[in-house]
């Protein structure tokens, strides 16, 4: 299959997206736009499913991290930046800054992780759910409470640090780190807390551990896609990380087959020029125009028509599908 | 000294409306166990059918309001019922995560199309029943708030005699006390879930429109945060049982109508997430639930 080979991926991926960080120049401006949301999109996608499909432990509030990481991100760039760094820093100076803000964007987004994790991760379910929607509700409250960080209207003027490198660099390790995880021994207590719990623990698995740290690692590249973001769109507000950008990719999730990489990867492309394909249609003439508005309602009748016909996910051919209780 | 009264009146009436919705989440969890996340978005749809019937044939009257109520209770019955006839019938033997999901995609999609036909706007609610205040020395008591709580009761006690004292409340018990074996006893478990959804979408119109007459703006998105809220209040009470429901409703309507009068008002959204939180961690059952150990 496509990950036989994990190393070699990552390491064809890495030059790929070296390569397309050189020909950027010469993208369209528009397509790079679309490039650079689809690859923050697949390490959202991809983490999310190492929480929800391959853990089976259903969280609604991976923008919440997202966020984290993004304020952090942020702040480490724009407040603590000028103080580290000389004027006349070199480019590289820069670049070296910024990986150290993703970095620890994913460290402080896998600490609240672990802050949200530890204790509600002993629920199931539709708890399970429910809280950490909770917390990623509660993240938003407070990021509207911290007015050195902007408050209710958010940050502006993030410098434009991401380019397709860093995006699809990030994607690619995101994929490595998370199947490779997924495919050791000891990540096969994921899968086997999935299945089974009462089973696993049988078998002398602690499944709450296992839970934690996939729920801190899943935290850990939200974070990074949350820090990337942040210096694509150069504008954050709480807002823009409520409940629906939650949905969004668990829909990536669901659309792709919970726990099958590769069909999450083939949804998080999909659904991100989906909006595009909308917009397009419905600016081909006045009476489509309703097309374009109804992204989300399209979002609600795929989760309900999946559900119903095929579970399993839109892009999962396996024969053995792991998403029976 | 007054002001606390009066902050416990309205904490009294926001709550009571808490206790309508709670009560839904609380029969379908019963019965089905699983959290109707659509349950929030048939408040709404009450709300806005309140809106249209409003409009048409209320003219501030106690009757009037009445009959706008028993409309909006109507059709959203009935659309309770649609729902879980189409989504999570079909479900009825799947994984609980499948229907988790449906259902969130049932509120995503009523939410959206929401939109769609009522439009985005907050429109203003018509004033369905006479609106009056009455002055007790310094503590001014509005008829809304009156309004609220009598209705409150009213259906309150109702419900209690429907669960209590009827066929189909017997067999409500029965069906959430254990599905197969009411079945082996006759019960036609198909009709007690489709009552159970249609009674608890009626009472969800029922608080809907209570809402949009105490705070009257009324959008497509107005059913989240009360439809969290009282989710909340369901848990705090202890899920699946009614007088939990209730009594969680008023308590935490009280809770926030303090915290919203205080100088943390801008963490009032993060209350209710704070106390399921804290809930669940420490008491699990609730205030009045029982817990029951999962079977292998």
């Amino acid at each position: 299959m496509f990950f036989a080979r994990p190393r070699t991926f990552l390491i064809l991926a890495l030059v790929a997206s070296a390569v397309l960080e050189i020909f950027q120049a010469r993208i369209d401006p528009y397509f790079v736009d679309i490039l650079t949301r689809i690859g923050i999109n697949i390490i959202l996608a991809v983490s999310l499913n190492l929480i929800n499909g391959h853990t089976g432990q259903f969280s609604l509030g991976h923008a919440g991290f997202m966020a984290v990481g993004a304020y952090t991100a942020a702040a480490m760039t724009m407040f603590a930046g000028p103080h580290v760094m000389p004027a006349n820093a070199t480019q590289v100076l820069v670049m070296m800054w910024f990986l150290a803000a993703l970095l620890a964007a994913g460290a402080v987004a896998a600490a609240a992780g672990l802050l949200v994790g530890a204790p509600s991760l002993r629920l199931k379910g539709d708890y399970l759910a429910i809280v950490t929607l909770g917390f990623g509700q509660i993240i938003s409250v407070i990021f509207r409470n911290i007015e050195p960080l902007g408050g209710a209207l958010g940050l502006n003027g993030i410098p434009s640090y991401t380019n397709l490198f860093w995006v699809f660099g990030a994607a690619a390790l995101t994929v490595y780190v998370i199947t490779a995880m997924v495919n050791s021994t000891y990540g096969r207590g994921f899968i086997a807390t999935h299945d089974d719990e009462v089973a696993a623990e049988a078998m002398g698995i602690n499944t709450t551990r296992c839970k934690i740290v996939a729920f801190v690692i899943g935290a850990f590249f939200a974070g990074i896609a949350g820090g990337l973001y942040g210096h694509f769109t150069l504008t954050i507000s709480p807002r823009g990380f409520d409940f629906n950008k939650s949905i969004e990719i668990v829909v990536m999730v669901i659309v792709g087959g919970m726990g099958n990489t590769v069909g999450v990867i083939i949804a998080a492309v999909l659904l991100t020029l989906l909006p595009e394909g909308l917009r397009m249609l419905s600016g081909m003439s006045p009476s489509l125009h309703w097309i374009g508005e109804s992204r989300l309602i399209l979002y609600a009748l795929l989760l309900i028509g999946l559900m119903l016909l095929r579970p399993q996910g839109l892009f999962n051919f396996r024969k053995s599908a792991r998403t029976k209780p | 000294m007054t002001e606390f009264f009066q902050q416990i009146i309205n904490g009294l009436s926001v709550g009571s409306m808490y206790a309508l919705i709670a009560i839904g989440y609380t029969l379908v969890y019963g019965v089905l166990r699983f959290i109707n996340f659509a349950h929030c978005d048939v408040f709404m749809v009450g709300a806005f059918v309140g809106f249209y019937a409003g409009r048409n044939f209320s003219n501030s009257t106690l009757g009037g309001g009445i009959l706008v109520m028993i409309t909006a209770m109507l059709a959203c019955a009935a659309l309770g019922i649609l729902i879980e006839r189409l989504a999570y019938r079909p479900l009825r033997n799947r994984s609980r995560l499948t229907v988790l999901i449906t259902a969130i995609g049932v509120s995503l999609f009523l939410e959206n199309a929401g939109q769609m036909v009522f439009g985005p706007n907050p429109q203003p609610f018509p004033q369905i029943f006479p609106a009056r205040e009455f002055a007790f020395g310094q503590l001014v008591i509005s008829s809304k708030d009156l309004v609220v709580l009598g209705v409150t009761l009213f259906f309150l006690a109702a419900l209690k005699f429907i669960v209590q004292h009827t066929k189909m409340g017997t067999a409500m018990r029965a069906v959430a006390f254990n599905p197969e074996a009411a079945s082996l006893m006759g019960v036609n478990v198909n009709v007690v879930i489709s009552f159970t959804f249609g009674l608890g979408s009626a009472l969800a119109a029922a608080g809907g429109i209570l809402w949009a007459y105490k705070f009257p703006k009324i959008d497509p998105l107005m059913g989240i945060a009360p439809g969290i809220t009282a989710f909340v209040a369901a848990v705090l009470g202890g899920i699946g049982s009614i007088p939990g429901a209730a009594l969680g409703g008023l308590l935490i309507g009280i809770v926030e109508t303090f915290v919203k009068g205080s100088r943390f008002s801008t963490w009032t959204d993060a209350i209710a997430f704070l106390i399921l939180i804290l809930i669940l961690l420490f008491k699990p059952a609730g205030l009045l639930g029982k817990l029951q150990p999962e079977k292998v």
